[in-house]
């Protein structure tokens, strides 16, 4: 099995890409488009603001290739995010995969970024039976709709999973959450 | 439920643990790795790597030991040691460190924190600080808490969220290595302060000591180096006694 993650600048790849080898994958680092799309399994990663993210995936192109993606695809924490229709950091545009859905900054009291271990609620889909911690760190949350297939509670209950054909999706880190999260990710390699 | 961290603090040295480690069972106790996969096993929820390599030449050992934890270890790590440039922090987040702390550079140049944050988002920057009473007021202390600045602890924090930090890292110096319990008062001030986590860290000494920084404040974490590194407290054990209290645990 071949898996790409996709390489757009966009934060810190080498936690992913280790969590993958050490399930014995091969894995490559990549922003070519042929390479992404003859992978067996792609990850759309993400880590910063959501504007610069969406500036280099238009500019490269990539914006237009993975909603296009057959594989399946696995957005992990702002990958998620960028994979609904809109969000609420810098008002932009995402790549709508997950139609309809839009992301906000989380409004109430509790400290922001939503950092550390929470446990998954409500599982189905891949990540069905699975109500162990995992790690989470952002300041924006995609509400409940349709395509949630985990939900956690912080605040108000957020989406901390989505699922749509062969597009997978986490608001957490699976590559940072110990031994569920290894578990996770050997469920989207046999996805 | 958002639960409480227990945090193994690592002081590294050259790519080595310094101050010791006393466990069986460890082929090389003096590598960060084997320790860090340990803690990782029985439970930590996340590590500190402190560098405290004096010399910037050998600064590089802490780039390769970043990697080699990135490799081998599945839960978030923080490092810390004498970052001054949005470069330095670069080079460490690019090799699998999760968040970069500061302390002594940020008071000397508080727009670091700026461009750490501008450049990574803040929930990369962690801000280190040693405090104490001086005078009945707590102030804050660079260079391993030997130089005494003009800040106050909570002017400072205040001042490091609002320029960009994403959690904030407080030791008690009059508290550290006493393990008579953190520093309860100062500690809730600082969780009353800002609206970011904060990570209690200076004094423990017993499983009573963690019992009581979270149930007396609001800290989201608290961190302990010798009473982990020498088997005094187990974290198996604590977090299942923190359960047995009601704390909210992994």
């Amino acid at each position: 099995m071949k898996l790409v993650i996709i390489d757009y600048g966009a934060g810190n790849v080498f936690s992913v890409k280790s969590a993958f080898e050490r399930l014995g994958i091969e894995v490559s680092i990549s922003s070519n488009k042929e390479e992404i799309m003859s992978a067996d399994r792609v990850v759309f990663p993400g880590v910063g603001h959501a504007s610069a993210a969406m500036e280099k995936l238009r500019t490269t192109g990539l914006d237009k290739l993975i909603p296009h993606l057959t594989k399946p695809v696995l957005g992990v924490c702002l990958g998620m995010q960028l994979m609904c229709d809109l969000t609420e950091e810098g008002n932009e545009k995402g790549l709508g995969i997950f139609e309809g859905v839009k992301v906000n900054r989380f409004a109430h009291e509790l400290n922001i970024p939503h950092m550390g271990w929470n446990n998954l609620l409500d599982s189905s889909g891949f990540l069905e039976y699975i109500s162990e911690d995992v790690y989470f760190v952002h300041s924006y949350f995609v509400p409940i709709s349709s395509y949630t297939i985990a939900s956690c509670h912080y605040g108000i209950e957020f989406s901390a999973a989505l699922q749509k054909n062969n597009f997978y999706a986490c608001q957490f880190h699976p590559e940072k959450s110990g031994k569920v999260g290894e578990e996770i990710l050997n469920r989207f390699l046999n996805a | 439920m958002l639960k409480k961290r227990i945090i193994p603090c690592l002081d590294i040295k050259e790519g080595r643990t310094v101050k010791g480690v006393n466990f069986e069972g460890l082929r090389d106790a003096g590598d960060p790795v084997e320790l860090a996969k340990l803690y990782s096993e029985e439970g930590a929820d996340e590590l500190v790597f402190l560098d405290i390599t004096a010399t910037i030449e050998k600064r590089d050992t802490l780039v390769e030991l970043v990697k080699r934890v990135a490799e081998q270890v599945n839960i978030p790590f923080t490092v810390g040691g004498g970052i001054r440039s949005v470069e330095n922090a670069y080079r460490l987040l690019k090799h699998g460190a999760d968040k970069i702390s500061v302390n002594s550079s940020a008071v000397k140049r508080p727009e670091l924190l700026n461009e750490l944050s501008a450049q990574f988002g803040n929930q990369c920057v962690v801000l280190a600080l040693d405090a104490r009473p001086v005078n009945g007021v707590w102030k804050v202390f660079v260079n391993g808490g030997k130089v005494e600045t003009e800040l106050n602890l909570l002017d400072w924090v205040k001042e490091g969220v609002e320029r960009g930090a994403g959690e904030i890292l407080f030791t008690s110096m009059d508290h550290d290595g006493t393990k008579n319990g953190f520093a309860l008062e100062a500690l809730e001030a600082v969780c009353q302060a800002v609206n970011v986590p904060v990570i209690a860290s200076g004094g423990c000494g017993s499983v009573g000591h963690f019992i009581d920084v979270f149930q007396k404040t609001h800290v989201d974490a608290a961190l302990a180096a010798s009473v982990f590194h020498f088997g005094e407290i187990e974290i198996l054990e604590l977090k299942q006694t923190l359960k047995k209290h009601n704390i909210t645990i992994r």
